[in-house]
């Protein structure tokens, strides 16, 4: 596991979402209103929109361009539809975010 | 606290309307009810309403499952099919079965149905005579049904219609036997009803109407009928489909308070409060209902209070009905016999087939009765339900919805008739084929069931209408009646009529206090309802509410419109679209420094800078301001563009000065924002170039002063405005224009256009507040100059100048 230091819990506003950017592309970290943390690549598998752009509520973001529903936690498209935004980890400690870049996985 | 125990939930019938009751109740509290469901029949829940497909061979019983097996499983409910409750002791609050088991009980359901009415006459017990009410009453007929073998119904109700031609299809001989002098006397009047006879004697029913039966003739099984007037007829099979009756004889004997049905307050509890009761059992405000969308308003409710929320009321149904026989039309609502006073407006075209009666009352629709084109059923049923005044649209009304210049579908209404092949979803490409097969094979019953599965109407929406027929025709028309009060999504049992009203009235000031007020299901909603409240909230307390941009799509939150490749395009304001060749000048050499890939004049007299990255928009923003330019808040629910023809100072047609009539308006009302988006024009003179007749607020001059229309739409669904009144000043224009402006941001729901928000509350209402009210018409402006006060700061300009940097920069840049 390699963590990288990418700022603080405050940066990012609560029920919002900052991108990070890395040599394999944009991750999304996403606050939860109970200040929770998760990582998604910053594509919907839909049609790639910016997940980061959209509106956060409970453990769920809803893509910005056709309104598809992706749950934080596992990266997955909320059903009926089908699909997997790559879901990296995230810890906080002391209000500082690490995030773990590999190649990011879809969990079932 | 601590955590109480599990509270016992006994439900009497296995039924539709019991079972939906559970659903509810589970999608609101999973987790604080141990369950059990009594059910005489052998049957897991099945769609009732589905007997006459099955009875004609079109479906087969395991295509009326609603809820399997497993599903009771799933959700840990103890279910006892072939179980009949034969007496609740209320004292000790346990029920009991036939076969000695014992349920206790912290609270009750009854939903016991009804029963078919058997008509007490000789014979009735007789082999050959059945019932039309349960799945075993179809597999019995169907035991009793061969070619050239003759049955006869009796009672031309909607029931026995569909038994009727169940039967024929099935190869019988088929006579319908009624005691009125036409068919299905509830719902049609003498014409509607001859019509429907006719086209039912064509495909070989017979009919002995005003006829009364006196015997049922047969020694060992059914041989014939002989009526009152001394008649004999030949059957083999008698269908009893005379009528339901509520079914209350275990109420009754437990001393609760029956009359007609079990009686139910508004909140479907019993006269015992542990005891709640739904369905075709009940009796609330004196009426009795047999179709399905009441039962399931009536559900909603009982589950509601069953959870402890304790917000719902059910408040009665009006129900619409629509025959389910293959190939004829037929459609009902409301009341039809127009009583003194009413007026009644007829449509009759005997070569087409076509019969239409609308009653009308105070300019209200009370009732309608259509045979042969059923279109615009479901336009009249919303109409009759949300009280709307239809004295504006009178002339045209019959015709149907198309003619009234249209708020949706053109004419591809007539769903039915399409073929599968149809696009009804322009926006997602979805065809009336895949539409059909997902209602049927997942059985889907509502709008947003079809949205999820097949995307149709999940976009732009302007095909909602359409989809909403292809339901009602598929699954028949007791689903096409929408709860007329609809949640604004799943967080939430609250439609968006109330939402305004409410806020108000409780002094609800942020989201959170909404929520909690209101018993949201979810801790900080979802996109649908959050944008929704952030719009009332802002509407409601104008320079108090803090705008939670956290609940604003991102075009909204950004001050940008996001395009599919993820960058975003910039349209600066420019007022009544006159611009200069200094302001070009900036806005060229702005978009070469930043080397924009598509520069484009819109539709609304605006330049349009497209490809733009979210990292360069405060940058750019900050240079367009410099330049002088505001947003042009072309990505809000907020007004849009001000459109001008150049009007009298150089057209030889100007009758007034159009373009600082525009510039004027556009000043006044920039920075509003609104349930959707709002656009505005002025025409010079009745050639109206700029096109005002179909914007949501449009000014077209005349030698004698401003003729103001309202409610025209030029987008998908093109709505030609309606004309409000003529004034004769530019101060008028104002008054009038902040005035319905007001009115549309006070009123409508979050994202509705003006155009469906009048059609739905009539345009005489707001003649009424904008032109006949000048007292109220002053109040409404001066609401919305005290508004405007908070909500012209330009955000661009705050924006380039730091403000939420954090939605523009990217956290860190890594690896």
């Amino acid at each position: 596991m390699n963590w990288i230091q990418v700022g603080n819990l405050e940066d990012i506003p609560r029920q919002g979402s900052r991108v990070v950017n890395t040599a394999k592309g944009e991750i999304a970290l996403f606050r939860s209103v109970d200040d929770q943390v998760f990582a998604l690549n910053n594509r919907c598998p839909h049609k790639g929109g910016p997940l980061a752009q959209g509106i956060v509520h409970g453990k769920r973001v809803t893509c910005p361009l056709h309104s598809w529903v992706i749950d934080l936690e596992s990266g997955s498209a909320v059903a009926p539809d089908t699909g997997c935004a790559h879901r990296h980890e995230v810890r906080i400690a002391h209000g500082v975010l690490f995030l773990e870049v590999e190649a990011g996985v879809c969990k079932a | 606290m601590m955590k109480k125990n599990k509270m016992r939930l006994v439900v009497i019938g296995n039924g539709m309307a019991g079972i939906r009751t559970i659903e509810e109740l589970l999608k609101m509290s999973a987790d604080e009810f141990d369950i059990t469901v009594f059910g005489s029949e052998p049957q897991p829940n099945y769609n009732r309403i589905l007997l006459s497909p099955v009875l004609s061979g079109e479906m087969s019983f395991k295509d009326t499952i609603l809820n399997d097996w497993s599903w009771y499983e799933e959700n840990h409910i103890t279910l006892h099919t072939g179980k009949t409750v034969t007496k609740i002791d209320r004292l000790r609050c346990v029920v009991e079965t036939e076969d000695g088991i014992v349920a206790p009980y912290d609270r009750l359901l009854i939903a016991t149905g009804s029963n078919p009415i058997m008509l007490p006459v000789p014979g009735i017990d007789l082999p050959g005579v059945v019932g039309y009410r349960s799945i075993a009453d179809v597999e019995n007929m169907l035991g009793m049904t061969g070619e050239g073998m003759r049955a006869v119904v009796i009672g031309g109700g909607l029931l026995g219609l569909e038994a009727a031609n169940g039967l024929s299809l099935r190869g019988m001989d088929v006579s319908v036997v009624h005691l009125c002098e036409w068919p299905m006397e509830r719902q049609l009047d003498k014409v509607g009803g001859g019509l429907l006879q006719g086209a039912l004697e064509k495909r070989g029913l017979k009919f002995y109407l005003s006829r009364q039966t006196e015997a049922i003739l047969g020694e060992t099984s059914v041989t014939g009928l002989r009526f009152k007037d001394g008649e004999e007829i030949p059957a083999d099979l008698i269908v009893m489909s005379a009528g339901i009756r509520p079914n209350f004889a275990l109420a009754k004997s437990a001393g609760i308070h029956c009359e007609r049905g079990i009686v139910v307050s508004d909140t479907m509890q019993t006269y015992d409060p542990k005891i709640y009761a739904v369905g075709e059992c009940v009796q609330h405000r004196g009426q009795t209902y047999g179709l399905v969308a009441p039962l399931f308003e009536q559900a909603k409710v009982a589950a509601n209070h069953l959870a402890q929320y304790g917000r719902m009321r059910y408040e009665g149904s009006s129900v619409s009905t629509k025959l389910k026989v293959t190939g004829i039309d037929l459609f009902s609502a409301g009341d039809f016999n127009p009583a003194a006073g009413d007026d009644e407006l007829l449509l009759q075209d005997a070569a087409r087939g076509v019969y239409k009666k609308l009653v009308l009352r105070d300019n209200k629709l009370r009732g309608a009765v259509m045979y042969g084109d059923t279109v615009d059923g479901p336009w009249y049923f919303q109409m009759l339900r949300d009280g709307t005044d239809v004295s504006e649209m009178r002339e045209h009304l019959l015709f149907g919805q198309m003619h009234l210049g249209d708020s949706g579908h053109g004419a591809t209404s007539s769903v039915a008739n399409m073929p599968d092949s149809a696009e009804i979803c322009g926006c997602n490409g979805v065809r009336k084929g895949t539409i059909v097969n997902a209602i049927i094979e997942k059985k889907l019953f509502t709008l947003e069931e079809v949205r999820a599965h097949t995307k149709a109407s999940a976009s732009c929406g302007s095909c909602t209408g359409l989809v909403e027929a292809l339901l009602a025709n598929t699954l028949g028309g007791d689903y096409s009646a929408k709860p007329s009060k609809k949640p604004i999504c799943g967080c939430t049992e609250h439609a968006h009529q109330d939402m305004q009203k409410t806020i108000r009235e409780l002094g609800l000031k942020t989201i959170p206090e909404v929520m909690r007020a209101l018993d949201w299901k979810t801790t900080d909603g979802c996109h649908v309802c959050r944008p929704a409240l952030n719009y009332y909230l802002l509407a409601a307390w104008p320079g108090e509410y803090v705008d939670d941009s956290r609940s604003r799509f991102i075009n909204e939150r950004v001050h940008a419109n996001i395009q599919k490749d993820g960058t975003y395009s910039v349209i600066p304001r420019i007022w009544g679209g006159v611009t200069s060749p200094a302001e070009l000048r900036s806005i060229a050499e702005i978009a070469e420094r930043y080397e924009v890939p598509t520069v484009h004049i819109t539709g609304g007299q605006r330049i349009g800078l497209y490809g733009i990255t979210k990292e360069n928009l405060p940058k750019m923003w900050g240079e367009l301001v410099e330049a002088g330019f505001v947003s042009g808040h072309a990505y809000g629910k907020s007004l849009r563009t001000v459109k001008t023809c150049v009007g009298s100072e150089w057209c030889r047609f100007g009758t007034q000065d159009s373009t600082a009539m525009g510039i004027q308006i556009e000043k006044m009302t920039w920075g509003s924002w609104t349930p959707h988006k709002f656009k505005i024009a002025v025409s010079g003179c009745p050639r109206n170039c700029a096109e005002a007749t179909i914007k949501d607020f449009g000014v077209v001059c005349v030698d004698s002063g401003y003729e103001i229309h309202v409610g025209g739409n030029g987008g998908v669904k093109v709505r030609v405005t309606d004309f409000l009144c003529k004034v004769e000043t530019e101060a008028e224009v104002l008054e009038y224009c902040g005035a319905f402006m007001q009115l549309y941001r006070e009123e409508a729901h979050y994202l509705d256009r003006t155009a469906p928000w009048i059609e739905r509350v009539g345009l005489a209402h707001i003649k009424r507040h904008i032109v006949d009210d000048a007292a109220g018409r002053t109040a409404l402006y001066a609401r919305f100059l005290e508004s405007q006060h908070y909500s012209q700061d330009d955000p661009w300009k705050e924006r380039a100048e730091g403000k939420e940097a954090h939605e523009y920069t990217a956290l860190a840049t890594i690896g």
